[in-house]
Formats: structure tokens, sequence, C-alpha cells
């Protein structure tokens, strides 16, 4: 089925694709440098302009927030309109995506000026410029207006349509943000009313144990919410791409409706380490993170008992257990879609279970922290997340602009390199992590610079390795971008319109009242919410101490005694 | 559900208590935890090292921009060490590699924990949060009886 788009409609589509993929030039850059900075091959402060952490701080904001917001938005346009077959209203589109860039144009300015280099976490007291919390509210605040929206079509379809089960792809995309919009409520405010005073001098100290908290209620959330519309992809899309039908419709709808009860309340996963949390609730969000493993693991059962389906339907006839994985059509360069969603998936594996090792509560300090990190999550976030993005935009460009792209072997190649990059890169962060590697960190200053007293020639194989994945992941970004900008030169053939992979369910049961109304898992989200959160706040107010000044990052006095720090560093 | 989705629940439920299990135990039988946190006192934030007994010792680590207090332990073998950290301006880390001491310097709040020194070595303390542009320079050790003295 094709859904012919409006003018308006391409054009916000189009405008919500690119403007991420443009900074994710800059981005991707910035990743093969803090390679080369971790492996004592730069041993500098600064390389072209940019400092390492600034640098940092970019490649975090851009990659894992600007990217995964607008490509989350632009995807759900998408599936709202295409899977109801309903207009989005174009003025709030407009509105929205107005708000995002704006959001975004600030926040970059804040940090191409040096001025915001607290990396994308922005943990105080390390204080940024006022424009990067507003712009990173405005941001985050654009994505709810194109939600709410959502919401009112959502609700005029259903009545209509009562006992019609609403479309997967629309269950997954209301739930994903309907746990972001909730989420992001502690952020803003911690943006907005803690932060944001701070910055300008109107209030003078911070609680710092307090906005950690906060940051990390919206934080575990956050990583959902790059994952879901990937989950969409695999749930509606992967199934027939691969020439195989989903196994069970139901299976996916409960994957995201446990989604929404179980990503906010662990968040205390991230703070293992810290002060000002009793181990008792770290404990108990630590046995609600092994919670989130139960979709997971319906997710790759579900997944994989399609693909099988698929296999066979290819023409597999049976033999042995894992037969059937040779017969997809893992370089089909008419499917290229296909590619990018699999070996994503493949990569998601390894993420999967190094990231049950960080959540398992005191096995959590052998990593935290290190760069075992960075190694477990670009196989999450830079691995299914990042090559669903850029396959589906690659994907929705084609469509959206009624062209065809000429490079398809070259689309192909394109995950598979990635994906070969990060195995090798990730494999180095990790083994350097388990030997004490920290993370966010210019190693090549001190640790693995032969002249300094910090020097640590034990890490030299291991940051040596990243070096190595991470020109694999650039060379495969770079022909990405070749795929992309070719693109734009053939000549269009097709008028604008959407179309997505058919979605065909093996085992089409009835509709379960159950999992086709948000009402009782809302509630249930917010009970458990609560249970798992009031404690911690309550620690915080009983533990914590004095609030904190803020400072500069390049200044060890505070700010309020040393207004011009830059001046004085250089 | 068919036969195959209910077998494969049984077993993530299975493999899903068989980890908390593992992760208790590790708890109780290495007699590991996370770190305890303490309601904040500003004594504790008084850099210091104390010796309780012949091989019982307390540090009162203070973490800031770009150093740590104290940053030189001397300790004898089998030297039993609690931990105070605190942190006088932003956050930063406080990692021993392979002692599984891994904690947050966090303004505001006191944290602790305790570990064993049983070989002599040399232990570097590397702080492993971002705290501004002199992150990768803070240093500290601790000498473990070393070289052997006999
Ligand atoms: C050429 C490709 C890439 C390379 C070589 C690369 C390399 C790195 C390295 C070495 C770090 C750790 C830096 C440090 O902790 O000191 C890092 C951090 C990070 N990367 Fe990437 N990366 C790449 C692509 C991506 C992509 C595509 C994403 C997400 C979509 C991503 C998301 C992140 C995030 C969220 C961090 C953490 C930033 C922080 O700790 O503040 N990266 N990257
Ligand atoms: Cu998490
Ligand atoms: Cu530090």
């Amino acid at each position: 089925m094709k859904f012919n788009i409006d003018k308006g409609f391409k054009r916000i589509l189009l405008l919500l694709l690119s403007v991420p993929l443009v900074l994710l030039s800059l981005g991707i850059y910035h990743g093969l440098m803090q390679t080369l900075y971790r492996s004592g091959m730069i041993s500098q402060r600064t390389f072209a302009a940019l400092d390492y952490y600034q640098g940092l701080t970019l490649h975090g904001v851009i990659n894992a927030i600007v990217l995964t917001s607008f490509f989350a938005v632009a995807f759900g346009h998408a599936c709202m309109s295409y899977y109801l077959n309903m207009k989005v209203r174009n003025s709030v589109a407009w509105l929205s995506a107005g708000l995002m860039i704006a959001g975004t144009l600030m926040a970059s300015w804040a940090m191409l000026a040096g001025e915001a280099s607290v990396l994308y976490t922005f943990y105080p007291p390390l204080k940024a410029h006022p424009a990067f919390y507003i712009g990173t509210a405005l941001l985050v605040v654009g994505t709810w207006v194109a939600y709410f929206d959502w919401v009112t079509m959502y609700i005029r379809w259903k009545r209509k349509n009562k006992l019609v089960k609403t479309p997967l792809p629309v269950i997954g995309t209301l739930v994903n943000f309907t746990m972001w919009f909730v989420c992001s409520i502690p952020a803003a405010y911690e943006l907005l009313v803690m932060l944001l005073p701070w910055s300008l001098g109107i209030v003078e100290t911070i609680n710092v144990p307090l906005a950690r908290t906060l940051f990390w209620f919206f934080g575990h959330a956050l990583v959902y919410f790059w994952l879901l519309p990937v989950y969409v992809m695999y749930y509606a899309m992967l199934p027939s791409l691969a020439g195989g039908k989903l196994y069970s419709d139901n299976a996916g709808r409960l994957v995201f409706f446990l989604f929404l009860i179980f990503s906010i309340p662990v968040g205390v996963h991230h703070q293992f380490g810290e002060p000002s949390i009793t181990r008792g609730m770290k404990l108990v969000q630590s046995i609600l993170t092994f919670g989130v493993a139960v979709p997971s693991f319906i997710t790759a059962f579900t997944i994989a008992a399609s693909l099988e389906y698929a296999s066979w339907r290819r023409g597999f006839r049976g033999g042995n257990y894992f037969g059937w994985m040779l017969r997809l059509p893992y370089f089909d360069k008419e499917r290229y879609l296909f590619s990018y969603l699999i070996t994503g998936l493949i990569l998601f594996i390894f993420g999967g279970l190094t990231g049950l090792v960080n959540a398992s509560y005191t096995l959590n300090s052998m990593v935290h922290n290190t760069a075992w990190l960075p190694g477990h999550f670009h196989m999450t976030v830079a691995g299914p997340v990042f090559l669903g993005i850029i396959g589906m935009s690659l994907y929705m460009l084609e469509r959206i602009s009624g062209k065809t792209i000429r490079l398809k072997r070259l689309a192909v190649v394109v995950p598979h390199l990635w994906m070969f990059g990060i195995l090798i890169f990730s494999t180095g962060l990790m083994a350097g992590g388990l030997r004490g590697e920290p993370r966010r960190t210019n190693l090549g200053l001190s640790y693995l610079n032969p002249e300094s007293p910090l020097f640590r020639p034990d890490w030299v194989l291991t940051t040596g390795m990243a070096v190595v994945g991470g020109v694999i992941m650039f060379a495969a970004a770079g022909l990405f971008f070749i795929v992309l900008i070719d693109l734009l030169l053939v000549k269009k053939t097709e008028t604008s319109h959407l179309e997505f992979p058919a979605y065909e369910v093996l085992h089409d049961e009835p509709r379960v009242g159950i999992l086709d109304n948000f009402r009782p898992w809302l509630v249930i989200m917010g009970m458990v919410i609560a249970l798992a959160y009031i404690p911690v706040f309550r620690d915080i107010a009983n533990l914590t101490g004095p609030g904190a000044k803020p400072y500069h990052p390049e200044n060890p006095v505070p700010l309020e005694l040393f207004e011009q720090p830059n001046e004085e560093i250089k | 559900m068919d036969k195959y989705e209910l077998r494969i629940i049984t077993w993530t439920g299975i493999l899903l208590v068989i980890f908390l299990v593992s992760v208790l135990r590790g708890v109780s039988k290495y007699a590991t935890d996370l770190p305890e946190c303490i309601p904040y006192d500003a004594s504790f934030t008084a850099p210091r090292i104390s010796q309780l007994d012949d091989s019982t010792y307390q540090v009162f680590m203070l973490a800031q921009m770009w150093s740590f207090e104290p940053d030189e332990i001397y300790l004898p073998v089998g030297a039993e060490v609690d931990f105070y950290l605190s942190a006088k301006d932003v956050v930063h880390g406080f990692h021993i590699a392979g002692k599984g001491v891994n904690m947050m310097a966090v303004p505001g709040g006191i944290n602790k924990t305790t570990t064993k020194f049983k070989e002599p070595g040399i232990y570097p303390i590397v702080c492993h949060e971002y705290c501004g542009s002199g992150h990768q320079h803070m240093k500290a050790e601790i000498i473990v009886n070393y070289p052997k003295e006999n």
C-alpha cells in the first residue's frame, strides 16, 4: 500500500531526516578522533580547533540525542499516518520541528563556541552556557508537541475502530513516546528549574545527588527511546523483508507494554557507585532491570522464530538447528534494509549480554565508568539503533523524494562493514575497560603518553584495537554518505509517498483487550515508578549535604571567584 | 501462546533466577557489596589517613580538580582499609582496577567502601568521571609494602 503525502508533510519529513544526518558527519568525525586521542596517536588537548571534551560532548549530543530524537519523531509521523491511514496535522508538525531545530541550533552554538564542554549528561557542578540547557529543553519539548498530536489522532481512530486491533507500529510508537514524555518531565525539571537559574547566577548552589538522580530517571528510558523505533522495524518489517511473517503479533504488543512498565524504574542502575542512595534501593532497581530482560528474551525468540519461518519459505529443508540462519538474504541488494536490520540484531546479542553484566549489582563495580561501557553501548546505540536509523532514513528518503538509490551494492556493504568495525572496536574498549582504562578521558595526554608518569603500557594494545575498529566504522559511514549524496543527484521518477514492507502475521490471534488498551499499563507504570523512586528521593533528602557552586570545566576555582576562566588558562 | 512460546518463557524465567541467585551469592560469598553511603558530615571531608590497629586503616579521600588528597598511601601487606570518599568541587571517580573498588565522588555525598590488600604492589587510583580539562592528570597510588621488605 502506498500512502501519498502532500508537499508540506514531505518537507517536514525531509527536514527531520536530513538535519541530524548533516550534523552526524561531525559526530562521526569526532568518533574517529576520540580513538586516536585515546591511543596516544594524538597527544594534545585540541586538534583542528576542537578540544577533546568539546568534541566528545558534540559526539554524545549529536549521535545519541539529536539524531535519535529527530529520527524518532520523523519515523513516528510516518508510522502514525501510514498505519492509521490518517493525516498528521502539518501545522503542529511544523511547530514541533521548529522547536527541535531551534533547540538544536542553540545547543550546537554553545558546544561549538566551547561554552558547553560538559558532555551529553551535563552533570553539575560543571556548568554550561544557559543556551545549552535551554536548547536541550526546547529539543525535548518539540518532541512532546508531535506526541500530543499523535495521541489525539489515536483517540479519533480508536473511537471509530473500537474492536479493531490497533496496528502494532502504532502501539510501539505511542508506547515509546508515552514513556519518553513521562521520563523527560524530571529531566525538564532538572534543566529548567535547577540548572538554568543556577547557571544564570540567580540561585547559588545546586543539589548534585538530586540532579544526577533526576537525570538518570530520564537516562535509562532515554536508551529505550532510542531503541523502540528499531523494535517497531524488527516486529513490523523485518519478517516480511526476510520473506516470512511475524511469528506472533500479541507477543509484540506484550513486549511494548512491558517496556512501558520497566523502562523508567531502573535508572539507579547507573548510580550503583554513588553516595546518597542506599544499597537496598540499588538492589531493588537492579532486580527490576532484570525485568527488562523479559521483553528482550521474548523479542529474541519471536524474531528468531519469524526469521526461521522465512528461511523455510526460502527453501530451507531442515537438518541442523542453526542451518536456517544461512538462508537469509544478508547481501540482497534489492532489499538493503534487511542488511541494516539483521546486522544490528547480531550486534544487539552482544550488546544485550554485556548489558546484563552492567546491571548485575556488584559486577557493575568491575566495569562502571571504564572503557567497557562505551564498548557495550556502541553495540546497542551505535549497533541496532544507529543501523536501523540510517537504513530506514535511506529507505524513507527514497520514497519521500520519489527516487531510487543507484549505489545499491554499496548500500548493502555499509552495515556489514560497520558491524565488523564495531566488533573490533568494542572488543578493544571492553578488554581495556577490564584492565581499568577509564571512559570519557583524553588518554593520549597522560596514560598513553610514554613521557607521562601516568603511562600505562598495558593499555597500548587495547586502545590500538579501538583505533582499528574506529577506522573501519569511519570508512563504513563514509560509504553511507556517498550513497546518500548520490541519491541527491538522481532524477525523481515517482510521486512522493510513504511505504513500508508489508506487515504479515503467522499466528494471527484474535484481539486481546488488555493488549490493546493503554490504561491498565499506565496505572501499573505509575505504581512501579512510585515504589522504585519515592524511597530513592527520601534517601537523597536524608543523606545529602550542602549544595554545590558552579565550576567552569577549565578552572578549578569556583566561577563566582573567577569570572573569565578562558583567558587565564591559555 | 503456543508450546514453543511457553517453553521459551520458562527458560527465560529459569535463566533470570540463575542470574539473580549468582548475584546474591556473589555478595554473600565474596563479601563484596556496593559502596555504603553515609549521611553527610563535614568531618568526613578532611583528607587524612588514620591507623586503627596493626592492619586496619581509614583513608579519608578528597577528590578535587585535578588531584586526590592524600595521593600516596603506604600500607603493609594484608592491610584492610575503609575508604571514605568525597569531592570538593565537581563530580570525580575513584577506581582501583582489579580490586572492585569503584565509587563516585559527589559533592554533598559521602561514600564508603572497604577492601583488603593481600598482595604487595603499587595500586594506581584512576579518576574515571570527567571532571574538566585536567581530568586525565588526576593521580594517586596505594603502595603496599613495595618493593618487598625482607
Ligand atoms: C566512527 C564511528 C564511531 C567511533 C569511532 C566512536 C568512538 C567513540 C569513543 C572512542 C568513545 C569513548 C570516548 C571516551 O569515553 O573518552 C565514544 C563515546 C560515545 N559514542 Fe561513539 N563512536 C562512533 C559512533 C557512534 C555512534 C554512531 C553513536 C550513536 C548513535 C555513538 C555514541 C556514543 C556515545 C553516546 C558516547 C558516550 C559519550 C560520553 O561518554 O559522553 N558513537 N565513541
Ligand atoms: Cu540503563
Ligand atoms: Cu577527577
